[in-house]
């Protein structure tokens, strides 16, 4: 009986388990990033810089060269990186304590210096590897180990939307925010992430995918709530879609 | 044999670059030159200087409390630094902006009217290079013919002010030659 | 450049800003890199990048930025890379002044950065020996694979000598394929990281680290001996700017028929102990004088050689004060 391949794990993954929690979609993301570049045939060129935080070790799972950053400076390095070779294709991996953070000044100025690098900026809310703490990002009233309150936006003002504040830069760019809580906005993250590396395969700008993630340990529910919540609660106060792309030259 | 010389005067009035000059000149004539902008605290006070050693040995500190020459292109400066200047050294002060002398008696104190030769010469932004003249014909640290070849070299990419820059020097050499003779 | 480093990523700061001002308009003519960031923290970090591809990449700035720097530092000493920090030592501290100190010697040979690593720190005393000494810096780091830091101050960062360009060695940079991160192409994937969550790994990379370190130590030391010979009755310890100014006085004491010598630091890590112990265990030798533009920072590792047997004296000038020869001869005659 013949067979037939429906599905396998692409080239620039590796065979690793990930250490990531049941429930939050870090694999996911890592796994569009994959797939991306398996079909454009970058692998072998691209280097990826890891963050701190829950995706330190994510290049335990790409199977390409890959660095580790700084605690928020990967735009830095990834930008000493491609300038020194352009030829190669170079992304970031970022979370939301790393890149809107400690990191906001690097990533701003990468962006409008129109780096021409990729950033995956994936933003889940809360800080997870340091275990629930409060994130530039995290939604008004929302409890977490630092805000035990709930986040006070008179205190801490409101949460930074990335996606809108480098889309005011002038420099051209794409920025696009997408989420991956069900297989349809998985279909569109993914159309948004191959576009973000195929302007840099062009050469044309700086590109950043903002993508709403889980952390179901640290919001303290099941991997189902989880993704209900970020439709109820991130989707509202975070807008999908693409809000900046480049001119057509 | 070790010179050590401070320019000093306001900034703008080319200080800087007339030290320049004369450690180039140094420099093509083979001595070992050390040239240092005014970046201390005496840059406080209204003067800008620079030294500018000019040796035919290695070079020690280039810090120098108490310099051979001084050239004083303001009053500030002399007033300043005339104090400092070794015995028998130079001293030339720009009479067209200083009415005062050192008071020194242990040092040879030329007066050159700068600006007002410059003016003269339809160059009035020469004046540095007037004092600059005067103090390579009395000092005789380097001679004046590899500075007019200093000033050609520096002006390449605007031969206008070769010229004009090369007859002020000559002018100021001139006129100190003349001082010089008088006091003996 | 003529080391054939051609990517530069620096942040503004008196009294070096010059550097910058003149690779701006330079690098671009040779197919280099020059950025701007858009602070220290960037620059040092967009240095680590690119020093991950393998091409020499350097950044130069001052006592403040390099505080700032070395975060990016000790990643690059743990990642082993190679890079070339030049720091042109301003008075501190705090945001100090602009004028020439020494205040950094315990930052730049004590790491500066978290964690067990070192910088190789040579220490210049001249125009053309700076240049001599970025030379050797970009060999020295890609022998060791860690950053060197050329350690010179505002003076030599302003002043302008002679400079012979003909005595510097042209560079030969070592192959870095087999770990330089540019693509996977025919080989296995690279992994630059200094994260070690594991205490065994952890401690492994340490002592691998040490074991560079003490290298250097075993070859790295570079000093020079001034006026050092059998009946030196007080040495002079003094590096950079300081040693210069103390020459000055060594020149005028031999005029007067006085024994005293010049020891000059020019690795600052490794320092000369050694040599320097040597030296001092000289029976004519009765006295040290240490002379820097701080308050006592390179006197311990001079206490380090000379271990206690001869009494050290110290003379040091702060603030962007520059000790002069006569400040040295009055200290001198007080010993003698």
């Amino acid at each position: 009986m013949a067979s037939n391949l429906i599905f396998q794990c692409p080239d620039s993954m590796t065979d690793a388990i990930t250490h990531y929690c049941p429930g939050c979609t870090h694999g996911i993301i890592h796994r569009l990033v994959a797939e991306t570049l398996d079909e454009l045939g970058l692998r072998e060129r691209t280097v990826g810089v890891a963050p701190v935080g829950c995706s330190v070790l994510a290049y335990n799972y790409f199977n390409c060269d890959f660095l580790e950053a700084a605690h928020g400076r990967a735009p830095a390095f990834a930008t000493g990186l491609k300038r020194a070779r352009p030829d190669l294709i170079v992304f970031t991996y970022q979370g939301d304590g790393d890149l809107a953070s400690i990191g906001t000044a690097e990533i701003i100025h990468a962006a409008n210096r129109g780096e021409k690098f990729t950033t995956i900026f994936v933003n889940n809310a809360i800080y997870g590897m340091t275990g629930g703490q409060m994130a530039p990002t995290t939604l008004p009233g929302q409890v977490t180990t630092t805000s035990p309150f709930g986040r006070d936006v008179q205190t801490c003002g409101y949460p930074i939307r990335v996606r809108e504040l480098l889309s005011a830069l002038r420099t051209p760019a794409y920025i696009a925010r997408v989420a991956v809580h069900t297989p349809r906005h998985v279909i569109e993250a993914k159309k948004a992430v191959r576009k973000a590396f195929q302007y840099q395969v062009q050469g044309r700008c700086f590109s950043l995918v903002e993508v709403l993630s889980t952390c179901p340990t640290n919001w303290g529910m099941t991997p189902i709530e989880s993704t209900q919540w970020v439709q109820d609660n991130m989707v509202p106060y975070f807008p999908l879609g693409e809000l900046k792309v480049p001119e057509e030259e | 044999m070790q010179i050590e010389v401070k320019f000093a005067g306001f900034g703008g009035q080319g200080i800087l670059s007339a030290g320049k000059f004369l450690a180039e000149a140094g420099l093509h004539e083979g001595k070992e030159v050390v040239w240092i902008p005014s970046y201390g605290p005496e840059m406080r006070g209204g003067t800008a200087y620079c030294t500018v050693v000019v040796s035919d040995h290695a070079i020690g500190s280039p810090v120098i409390n108490n310099p051979a020459h001084l050239i004083a292109m303001n009053r500030p400066s002399l007033e300043k630094f005339a104090p400092t200047v070794k015995p028998k050294g130079i001293i030339i002060v720009n009479c067209s902006l200083i009415p005062i002398t050192s008071n020194r008696t242990d040092v040879t104190e030329v007066l050159v009217p700068c600006n007002q030769v410059a003016i003269e010469l339809g160059n009035p932004k020469g004046a540095n290079m007037v004092a600059l003249g005067a103090y390579a014909a009395c000092s005789k640290v380097v001679a004046l013919d590899v500075l007019e070849a200093i000033v050609r070299h520096e002006f390449e990419k605007k031969p206008a002010f070769i010229d004009e820059n090369i007859a002020a020097l000559r002018r100021g050499a001139e006129i100190a030659v003349e001082k010089v003779e008088s006091l003996r | 450049m003529r080391a054939g480093a051609i990517h530069y990523f620096a942040y503004p700061i008196t009294p070096q800003t010059e550097v910058a001002e003149y690779l701006a308009r330079r690098m671009p003519e040779v197919g280099g890199v020059f950025l701007q960031a858009e602070s220290e923290v960037a620059a040092s970090n967009m240095i680590f990048g690119a020093a991950s591809a393998g091409v020499r990449v350097f950044t130069t700035s001052s006592s403040p930025g390099i505080s700032l720097m070395s975060e990016a530092m000790s990643y690059i000493a743990a990642a082993e890379l190679p890079a070339v920090f030049v720091n042109i030592v301003r008075n501190g501290p705090g945001l100090g002044g602009i004028l020439p100190s020494q205040g950094d010697y315990f930052q730049a040979t004590r790491g500066g950065g978290h964690g067990d690593y070192r910088l190789l720190v040579l220490a210049p005393s001249s125009v053309q020996e700076t240049v001599e000494h970025v030379m050797l810096a970009f060999d020295l780091a890609d022998k060791y694979r860690n950053p060197v830091m050329v350690l010179g101050d505002g003076l030599i960062g302003q002043m302008m000598e002679p400079v012979d360009f003909s005595s510097v060695p042209t560079p030969h940079p070592p192959d870095k394929s087999s770990w330089a991160t540019t693509g996977c192409k025919s080989r296995k994937p690279y992994l630059i990281k200094t994260l070690f969550l594991d205490p065994q790994q952890s401690e492994e990379h340490n002592r691998k680290l040490a074991a560079k370190y003490d290298e250097m130590r075993k070859h790295e030391v570079r000093f020079e001996k001034y006026n050092i010979d059998n009946d030196c009755k007080v040495v002079i310890v003094a590096f950079g700017t300081a040693a210069r100014v103390c020459k000055t006085a060594v020149d005028e004491l031999k005029r007067n028929g006085l024994r005293v010598g010049l020891f000059r630091p020019i690795s600052l890590f490794p320092f000369p102990y050694e040599p320097l112990h040597e030296i001092s265990e000289t029976g004519t030798v009765h006295a040290l004088l240490v002379v820097e533009m701080n308050t006592g920072q390179m006197i311990d590792d001079v206490r380090l050689a000379v271990a206690d047997r001869k009494p050290i004296a110290f003379y040091g000038r702060q603030g962007g004060m520059v000790p002069s020869p006569e400040e040295v001869l009055g200290e001198i005659h007080q010993l003698i």
